[in-house]
């Protein structure tokens, strides 16, 4: 056995011990912490996968922020009761066995699955250099599949208004207040020592993504924790939705994203081509644009619906 | 003896299985938002394993399947955001109790006008 | 530019969604405007398409970016995608007239929280509806499926009360469960074969196990967005919570797109793996839904629930389709092995048009039912049902909207719920699988069951006057009546226009009908 394997097995273990133990621990707020170590377990198992975009994005956006929401909600949901009853020992046993199926199912399958693996990576290679980047993965998210970016990036608009129409009819225009955390001294600390490194680490993400493990997503998420963070300690005030400017920042990425899609048309023969010669300094200005708008609408997605109360 | 790849894998779906119990029994929303987020990461994961096992062309991994779990999680996060707002304004409506059985005579209620 | 139908695709696709950005920016006073002011356009897109789509014989594909398959994502219009198109942006629009006063922002005032909301994520429902059905790659229609979901959601709570909250949310956690399983399977599918998209998996899929297990998962994700028994819970107090409007949208639309996909699927992606049996699982499944569906809408109190019921049984019939397409085991009925070849065929021809009528005809029925129902409601400041009494004689245009949309969900001749249940009893005739029929019947009568109690009273009640709480604009009972009108022409068209519906059928091959 190598080295390598004993840590991947070591790995393994202990990622599924942590998920087990943040199914059955009883407090939520704990269950969280829990899920924010499996998601950085998890992102070393990204690494170990050779996927280091991933693994970026695994632990800005998947143990990162979603951490910081299901905290967030764990701490205000502190005090509720749940009255549905917890299911009966009958449903447990089916619902188990259901699941221990349906994982024996993946599991044949995962072990049935062709060998040589079938795989796109040559594809990707070839016409790399035809779009002037470095890193292939920015390269699958800008050009050859830019279509599920570009929408990807305009999913994140009816979900954050989905979040503001929570709103009370008085509240809105108001603005998003991250109301459960009482300032304390550690979490300030935190929030002005934290948030310089992180703009320029997310900026870095961003900038470098072309050629480096980096992008937009990675870059955005970076930023939008370092305004989460500082929004949390109370440092700042999240501004009005009904703000123009803040409209226009959201929108930005997308409309950026589907000009330069349309113009392809024109000069590329195709919508979301890229015309020769052109191509990285349009993709560097779609991520750049499109960082911006991530990071606002992850942060606001985050911030909660307006409210006009005062706190 | 097993390959990296393998062992992954099979890690990926036994969180899968663990996320869809989590998702099907607990009774509390919060945490089945949390099991769907298990759920979640472990299809990723599974993908993960298989662009590591397209590795080729001097590349380690598939590239495809990176971008596209990389769209997942941004479409996860924004779905669990979703879910986390509408869950603290169920709450805030109704005070201590959290449910979702819609059975609750509070539905059958006229709806309150769109007050300016 | 222009001499390239295949622009039409990107078309149809952009508008939608430059018109939520633009609705986002301008705001909640607007909002309303941009999106009616689209309307008319992505008809015309839509119309256009049909056209180009019948013209070419073929569908029309479009390689995004210049990039082919597999490494690349296409979209590909055949003749079910352009009739689902045409039918979006004509219910769309209908909802746009009917709420054209509903969700406004008052000159001079700040713009309110429900009419951003509303218009921008209707544009985006829209666009989402448009992806489904044009988009040819698995991991795109994901990531269409989520928009679909998000921007369905919060027009569920729109209200803010606690109980459409609860709907939303239980509503939610189930799509999530799909769109989880669908993705699992899709993820499956990559790693067996290299591709997601539908044409090349169509001829790379073999019955193995992989794909038997994708096909499962994704099949199980896909029914627990559309409702089908025994994953419907979600679906009546969703659909029933939400502002008439919007429930309009979301029984008539929103839950086509994901048994459109089932469809797209098991006929397009994966013919190789066709099977009878599991045909017959799905069928039952739709069979026990219009039961159930049929029954709890009996019993129901309140007209929006009763309507959201009928939605839950309705899909079912759109799933008896299955066993009536796929090719029954050969030597079963004929004679002659060409005799068992035609005759397979000409089923397969009259199941899948007949299906396709019976989607786009409830789609129409549906969405004017709800819109009546939410007129009513209005008008009366309620929606019990005992309480409908004679109110036939205050809103008679609604009303017999409404009468004229319960007759096309019936069956009864001449609408076209009876053209699309003739088509699928003719279907089960001639495949000898005689007790779908009885099903279809069934239905039938369960469906006028629960539509005679609401019809009765307010058509034939005896009160003498009926006092509103509040007008209903004319051109509101209008619109409603166009669209039960739709569904009840729908019944004239000829059976030629079918030709429409098997345009660019993947696996059309070996059927030899023009």
């Amino acid at each position: 056995m190598t080295l390598a394997l004993a840590v991947d097995i070591g790995l393994t273990l202990l990622v599924l011990a942590v998920a087990c133990w943040t199914l059955a621990v009883r407090d939520t707020f704990t269950s969280v912490i829990g899920f924010v170590a499996y998601g950085l377990l998890l992102a070393l198992i990204w690494v170990r996968l050779a996927a280091p975009d991933v693994a970026l994005t695994e632990a800005a956006m998947g143990s990162g922020l979603t951490g910081l929401l299901l905290l967030g909600a764990a701490a205000r949901l502190q005090n509720a009761k749940n009255i549905s009853a917890p299911p009966g020992l009958a449903l447990r046993w089916v619902a188990g066995v259901l699941c221990a199926l349906v994982s024996a199912g993946l599991a044949a399958m995962v072990l049935l699955l062709p060998d040589p693996a079938p795989t796109l990576a040559p594809a990707v290679v070839a016409h790399l250099p035809a779009t002037g980047l470095g890193n292939p993965v920015t390269g699958v998210l800008l050009a050859y599949r830019a279509i599920d970016t570009l929408l990807e990036a305009v999913v994140l608009l009816p979900a954050l208004l989905g979040v503001w129409s929570l709103a009370a009819d008085r509240d809105w225009g108001g603005a998003p207040r991250l109301r459960y955390h009482r300032p304390d001294g550690a979490l300030t600390l935190l929030a002005q020592v934290l948030p310089p490194f992180g703009i320029i680490v997310g900026i870095y993400l961003c900038w470098n993504g072309a050629d480096q493990p980096g992008g937009a997503f990675q870059g955005g998420a970076v930023l939008a924790a370092m305004w989460a963070l500082i929004l949390t300690a109370g440092l700042a005030e999240a501004p009005p939705v009904s703000r123009r400017w803040l409209r226009w920042l959201l929108v930005a990425g997308s409309a950026v994203f589907l000009v330069i899609g349309l113009a392809g048309i024109g000069f590329a023969d195709a919508f979301l081509a890229y015309p020769a010669g052109y191509a990285k300094p349009l993709i560097l200005t779609i991520e750049l644009v499109l960082t911006l708008s991530i990071a606002v609408a992850l942060g606001l997605l985050i911030a909660g619906p307006p409210t006009r109360t005062p706190s | 003896m097993i390959s990296t790849t393998t062992l992954f894998g099979l890690s990926s779906v036994i969180l899968v299985g663990l996320g869809l119990f989590g998702l099907i029994v607990n009774p509390q929303p919060l945490r089945k938002i949390l099991a769907f987020n298990l759920l979640g990461s472990g299809v990723f994961l599974l993908f993960g394993v298989i662009a590591r096992r397209g590795a080729g062309a001097g590349l380690n991994s598939d590239p495809v399947p990176q971008a596209l779990v990389i769209t997942g999680l941004v479409v996860a996060f924004a779905a669990t955001a979703l879910a986390v707002a509408l869950l603290l304004r169920l709450f805030q409506e109704t005070g201590q109790a959290i449910t979702l059985d819609t059975e609750d005579p509070s539905i059958h209620a006229p709806a309150r006008s769109n007050d300016p | 530019m222009m001499q390239d139908p295949s622009n039409l695709l990107v078309l149809a696709l952009v508008l939608p969604v430059a018109g939520l950005l633009l609705a986002l920016v301008v705001g909640g006073r607007y909002a309303g405007r941009i999106a009616l002011w689209l309307m008319p356009v992505g008809l015309a897109i839509a119309v256009m398409l049909v056209v180009s789509v019948i013209r070419a014989d073929d569908a029309l594909v479009y390689d995004l970016g210049g990039w082919m398959p597999p490494l690349g994502v296409a979209l590909r219009a055949d003749g079910l995608s352009a009739i689902f198109i045409l039918t979006t942006v004509a219910v769309i629009g209908a909802t746009g007239i009917f709420a054209r006063t509903e969700f406004r922002t008052l000159p001079g005032q700040p713009e309110t929280r429900t009419s951003l909301t509303f218009w921008a994520l209707l544009l985006a429902l829209w666009g989402a509806l448009n992806l489904v059905f044009l988009s040819n790659d698995l991991f795109s229609l994901f990531v269409a499926l989520e928009l679909l979901t998000f921007s369905a959601i919060p027009l569920v709570c729109l209200d803010g009360r606690a109980g459409t909250l609860a709907a939303g949310l239980r509503y939610l956690l189930f799509a999530l469960f799909g769109s989880v399983l669908y993705l699992l399977g899709a993820v499956l599918l990559y790693g067996a074969y290299g591709t997601l998209d539908i044409g090349l998996l169509s001829g790379l899929v073999r019955p193995e196990p992989v794909a038997w297990g994708a096909a499962a998962l994704m099949t199980v994700g896909l029914m627990a967005k559309t409702a089908l028994f025994p994953l419907h819970f979600w679906l009546p107090p969703a659909h029933a919570g939400a502002p008439a409007a919007a429930s309009a949208v979301l029984s008539a639309l929103v839950i086509k797109a994901s048994l459109f996909l089932i469809v797209r699927l098991w006929f397009d992606a994966m013919p190789a793996l066709m099977n009878p049996t599991a045909a017959q699982v799905l069928a039952t499944l739709g069979a026990a839904a219009i039961l159930f569906g049929s029954v709890l809408a009996l019993r129901q109190a309140r007209l929006k629930l009763l309507i959201a019921y009928s939605t839950v049984a309705q899909i079912g019939y759109l799933f008896l389709i299955f066993p009536l397409i796929v090719r029954p085991e050969s030597g079963s009925f004929a004679a002659a092995d060409l005799y068992t070849e035609l005759a397979a065929t000409v089923v397969s021809t009259s199941a899948w048009s007949g299906g396709v009528l019976q989607a786009v005809s409830h789609a129409f029925a549906k969405a004017a039912m709800f819109m009546a129902a939410g007129l009513i409601a209005q008008s009366l400041g309620h929606d019990r049902i005992a309480d409908l009494s004679s109110i036939g004689r205050a809103l008679p245009i609604t009303v017999l909207a409404f009468a004229l949309a319960g007759m096309s969900l019936m069956g009864l001749p001449p609408s076209g719920g009876f053209a699309a249940k003739w088509l699928l009893l003719t279907a089960t005739i001639e495949t000898g699988q005689w007790w779908w029929a009885l099903v279809i019947l069934g239905g039938g009568l369960l469906t006028g069951g629960y539509l005679f109690r609401i019809l009765a009273p307010a058509l034939f009640g005896s009160r003498q006057s009926v006092t509103l709480r509040a007008p209903v604009a004319r051109y509101r009972e209008v619109v409603v009546l166009a669209l039960a009108l739709c569904s009840v022409l729908l019944g004239f068209v000829r059976l030629g226009a079918f030709d429409l519906v098997q345009i660019g059928r993947l696996a059309k091959a070996g059927m030899g009908l023009p």
